[in-house]
């Protein structure tokens, strides 16, 4: 698979792949990394939202 | 049979709809079936993008290659809509940035108008990260009462 670094365009075999994850209540994380030689050479992340944002409409009552 | 009191289900799928104007000053000019544009923009772990942010600025946006200042368009595919009493509201799509290296940290996105003077809509945080000659998707909620991106309640 052709990816894509800092250096052009690569054919994976020749890298390293690093993929990793993380999950909390406000999202799910994964990133996938390539690395050359000990340089990270592309990073792709991927963040699933989760927690939304809430607002409560309220109303007052008169008297 | 008692009255209740509340706010209205339907006022709140209104608001997202731009139905009412209380004071003229500001409102915008809405015709039927005519959408605004909303756009998606970074920020940099640093800045300070809440709830009293008004509208889009480039201050502390990210920057780096591939990224256009001001973010990419919003896809809201489906109407606002509601459940029980709460109104919902998630974009249809994911929100991509494609071929970006984006080296300073970054854990915000500001959903902002740029149809009316870039006001703001919502932000939403994540845990910091960078991108380096890659892809950063955003993949929204369910689209429900429960976990849509924006619920008015």
């Amino acid at each position: 698979m052709i990816v894509t670094t800092t250096k052009g365009e690569m054919d994976d075999s020749l890298l390293e792949k690093r993929e990793g994850s993380d999950e909390t209540d406000n999202e799910t994380i994964s990133f996938i990394e390539y690395w050359l030689n000990g340089e990270m050479v592309h990073r792709s992340v991927h963040v699933t939202l989760k927690r939304n944002v809430f607002s409560e409409g309220i109303t007052q009552m008169i008297g | 049979m008692a009255n209740t009191q509340a706010m209205c289900t339907s006022f709140k799928v209104d608001l997202l709809n731009a139905v009412h104007a209380f004071n003229g000053t500001g409102v915008p000019a809405h015709t039927a079936s005519t959408a605004d544009t909303f756009k998606a923009a970074l920020y940099l772990a640093s800045a300070t993008v809440n709830a009293s942010t008004t509208a889009y600025s480039a201050t502390n946006e990210v920057s780096g290659t591939g990224y256009t200042a001001g973010g990419v368009t919003v896809t809201f595919g489906t109407a606002p809509s509601s459940t029980s009493t709460t109104a919902f509201l998630t974009p249809s799509a994911s929100i991509t940035f494609s071929n970006v290296t984006l080296a300073t940290a970054f854990d915000a996105v500001l959903i902002y108008n740029s149809t009316q003077s870039n006001k703001a809509v919502s932000v939403h945080t994540f845990g910091s990260q960078t991108v380096t000659a890659g892809t950063f998707t955003l993949t929204m909620p369910t689209n429900d009462s429960s976990t849509g991106l924006i619920r008015l309640a």
